[in-house]
């Protein structure tokens, strides 16, 4: 087995995807890659639709007293925004890539149940929809994306917005409990033969314990939607405190969903992270067991945390100390996970690609994301906070800085693998920086207004010294923001027709998935190498000195190479 | 019951270690999740039953409790015949196969008719989920039960159908092992929802 050839230069032919069949290949596929394709630009429609929505926002709060955007369409356009980027930007980007990538990743032809996957996807895609019919139908949600009870109910929100808010919630939801179930499956039943379930990519990793978050923390989601459908259309008391029902009962359903619902945003992130870091630093993962051990940590933690979100509630001390010391503790296995990238890229050949500046830059976005969150697990500085620009510009930091700035690096990353061309470094990096400054003059500044007292979720402000002045900067960097992802999608679309053929393996990498050629054919493999350590291709490559005839720690690596010699 | 005891036991013995499929592994995860929707569910009912236990509550039910002991028992002994569908599949016996899953399919219906007399008693005492707490939270409850019955019925039905064509040689049948499980599932679930809203309240616990 020692002696296997390196990879066959063949000229494969080129082919797009989809290109024989038309448009109804795509509407009727059941194939991962496919599917995997269409969450990602289904995520890429919706992150028009809600980065516009932000553009509205911050060209009302551009300077105090501006008058834009009546309260009334402001409600709807903060709700909007909120619910479109976490349920059709965020959530559709992570299952996207995960059912592109895993299949490819552990060698398999396709997801376990590839009709329960496009499924999953349709219900996504529609319950995307019917969330929009909501300002065809008398107006859009307007609770915000948590849409708290009483307020949420039909006694004090008559419109259908709250309505379609649940039911396409719901219908997306059941399409991510599915592809959650599918994810679980396939890494457990579909693995190449030889790959144990400790040698999968740290990718699939983080996907698979992401697919029992999503098993756990979408059903709380679905209960409290139903229970809040049913309040409204046909007058129940779930959630009305006036009749016996209780306001506080919507919040722990929507926050046991909502806390692990973080981490399924962030998880596969992770994933990337750890795929993209020693590629380009030519190491394997710094301490691969600590970064999977902790991964598990984060999960199971992230069902102890979710209270944190309901300080300002008043929920005793008791309570409180409880949430407060799982709030910090979570930031241990998290801050386990930076020091593994870090030394990971330590002392290694670094290569600058865009894929890897947008990998890095995450590794200190989300630093300061994390760091921001550890601030509200003291429960007195959370009082303070709460609610205020403070808790956006953290969030912003986690979920932008650090889930999309991994997103961005990953599709630098793959898409030659998915298209077979090359995006454009010289054009990557321009678009890297606009992100990056852009992001930055967003929502830094965002951390002074909170400070300082500005409250979220309100469509003006008095014309307080530097408030104007803090919120223009802010706009300014929305506007830049908004440039750059334009300018990556006008990337991308050159790239697709005219970009740099990627050949099979453009980056010398690891893992399974740039065995095969790019795009990976409708089977995803001719030949599959053989899996005998963590980095099968990197084996392939140097039969001279394969991974598996080493030991995991570097330490006995380097006695071994000894006794070698 | 003791017919569900019995085959439960002999199933257990003729499959230790069955390996388990993608199609079983994905109806486990599948009922995971269902778990903890109707755990949510049955657990907002405790919470109203505990602090606003305001007139009328479960004490309503009390007087046709044997009604419903005995629609429960219907559901409870399904979970036995299907038992003897899946042993009647391993034999390759296709009759007792049909006949054990009509069997659980009337067994089901007789379940959910008693569910609708009940529904039926109730709203015609302007009980509904517009009341008060108990009336919102026990028809959640048991309509969402009832719907999952009714979709294992259909499934059930499929299979019937399915086994008279002759589509199961047996001995074993993912399609029938999942479908088997899942009104395991919902039979689970029934135990938790008649114990807490019959029960315990005719026993004074709750």
């Amino acid at each position: 087995m020692s002696d296997v050839p390196l990879i066959p230069d063949i000229k494969k032919p080129f082919y797009r995807l989809g290109e024989k069949e038309g448009l109804m290949s795509w509407v009727a596929t059941v194939d991962h890659k496919l599917l995997g394709l269409m969450y990602i630009s289904t995520a890429f429609l919706f992150f028009i639709v809600g980065g516009l929505e932000a553009l509205l926002m911050r060209i009302q709060l551009g300077t105090a007293r501006n008058t834009f955007l009546s309260p009334e369409v402001y409600n709807q356009v903060f709700t909007m925004h909120g619910t479109t980027m976490v349920f059709l930007v965020v959530i559709p980007l992570m299952l996207g890539s995960g059912i592109y990538l895993v299949p490819l990743m552990i060698g398999a032809r396709d997801m376990a149940f590839p009709r329960l996957n496009a499924l999953g996807f349709w219900l996504l895609f529609f319950g995307g929809l019917l969330l929009y019919y909501s300002f065809v139908a008398g107006g859009a949600p307007n609770g915000g994306w948590f849409s708290y009870a009483p307020y949420s109910e039909r006694a004090f929100n008559t419109t259908y917005g709250i309505d379609y808010w649940a039911l396409g919630l719901f219908v997306q939801g059941i399409g991510t409990t599915l592809a959650g179930i599918n994810f679980v499956v396939t890494i457990l039943a579909m693995r190449a033969p030889g790959m144990k379930l400790t040698q999968v990519p740290m990718f699939v990793w983080t996907t698979f314990i992401n697919g029992f978050l999503i098993i756990g923390a979408i059903p709380p989601l679905n209960a409290a939607l139903v229970m809040l459908l049913i309040d409204r259309r046909l007058n129940a008391h779930f959630f009305t405190p006036q009749s016996g029902g209780s306001s506080i009962l919507w919040q722990h359903y929507f926050w046991a969903f909502g806390h692990p619902e973080v981490y399924i945003m962030v998880l596969p992130a992770f994933g990337i992270i750890s795929e993209v870091l020693p590629v380009f630093s030519r190491k394997p993962l710094f301490g691969f067991n600590a970064v999977a051990i902790s991964t598990i940590a984060i999960a199971f933690l992230s069902y102890a945390v979710y209270a944190h979100h309901m300080f300002a509630v008043g929920l005793g001390p008791a309570f409180e100390a409880f949430f407060a010391a799982a709030t910090a503790l979570i930031a241990v296995p998290t801050g386990i996970k930076i020091f593994n990238w870090v030394f990971t890229v330590w002392g290694g050949k670094l290569r600058f690609t865009t894929a890897m500046l947008y990998c890095v830059s995450f590794i200190f976005m989300f630093t300061i994301g994390g760091i921001s969150g550890v601030t509200f697990a003291v429960v007195p500085t959370d009082w303070q906070t709460t609610d205020t620009y403070y808790v956006v510009a953290h969030m912003h930091y986690v979920l932008f800085g650090g889930t999309f700035f991994a997103v961005v690096g990953g599709i630098y990353y793959w898409f030659p693998k998915a298209t077979g061309r090359l995006l454009s470094e010289k054009h990557g990096k321009i678009q890297f920086w606009l992100t990056f400054t852009g992001f930055n003059l967003t929502f830094f500044i965002q951390h002074f207004l909170g400070l300082m007292g500005m409250p979220r979720r309100v469509y003006s402000y008095p014309d307080y010294p530097m408030w104007s002045l803090f919120n223009l900067i802010s706009t300014i960097g929305a506007f830049l923001l908004g440039f750059s992802i334009l300018y990556l999608m006008v990337m991308m679309w050159w790239a697709l027709r005219k970009g740099q053929r990627a050949g099979d393996d453009p980056w010398d990498a690891y893992t399974l998935e740039w065995s095969t050629s790019s795009p990976p054919p409708i089977q995803n493999f001719d030949i599959i190498p053989p899996v005998r350590s963590r980095r099968p291709l990197w084996d392939w490559k140097h039969p001279e000195d394969p991974d598996w005839k080493r030991d995991h720690s570097g330490k006995q690596l380097a006695m071994q190479r000894s006794d070698e010699a | 019951m003791s017919v569900t005891a019995h085959t439960t036991t002999v199933a257990h013995h003729e499959e230790p270690g069955a390996p388990m499929g993608k199609a079983e592994l994905g109806i486990l995860a599948f009922l995971a999740t269902e778990a903890i929707f109707f755990g949510l569910l049955i657990l907002s009912y405790v919470y109203f039953r505990v602090t606003d236990n305001s007139a009328p509550n479960a004490d309503i039910l009390k007087p046709n409790f044997i009604r419903t002991l005995i629609f429960s028992l219907c559901l409870f002994a399904s979970s036995g015949t299907i038992v003897l569908a899946e042993q009647a599949l391993k034999k390759g016996n296709r009759r007792g196969l049909v006949l054990w899953l009509v069997v659980t399919v009337v067994l089901g219906l007789a379940f959910l008719s008693g569910q609708g007399w009940e529904y039926a008693e109730l709203i015609g005492e302007n009980i509904t989920p517009a009341r008060n707490t108990f009336g919102t939270a026990f028809f959640t409850m048991t309509g969402f039960h009832g719907f999952h019955v009714f979709g294992g019925l259909v499934m059930l039905s499929i299979l019937a159908g399915l086994a008279a064509a002759g589509d199961f040689k047996g001995p074993h049948s993912a399609a029938v092992t999942c479908v088997s499980w899942y009104w395991h599932f919902v039979d689970i679930v029934w135990v938790f929802i008649f114990s807490m809203v019959y029960v315990l309240p005719a026993l004074g616990i709750i």
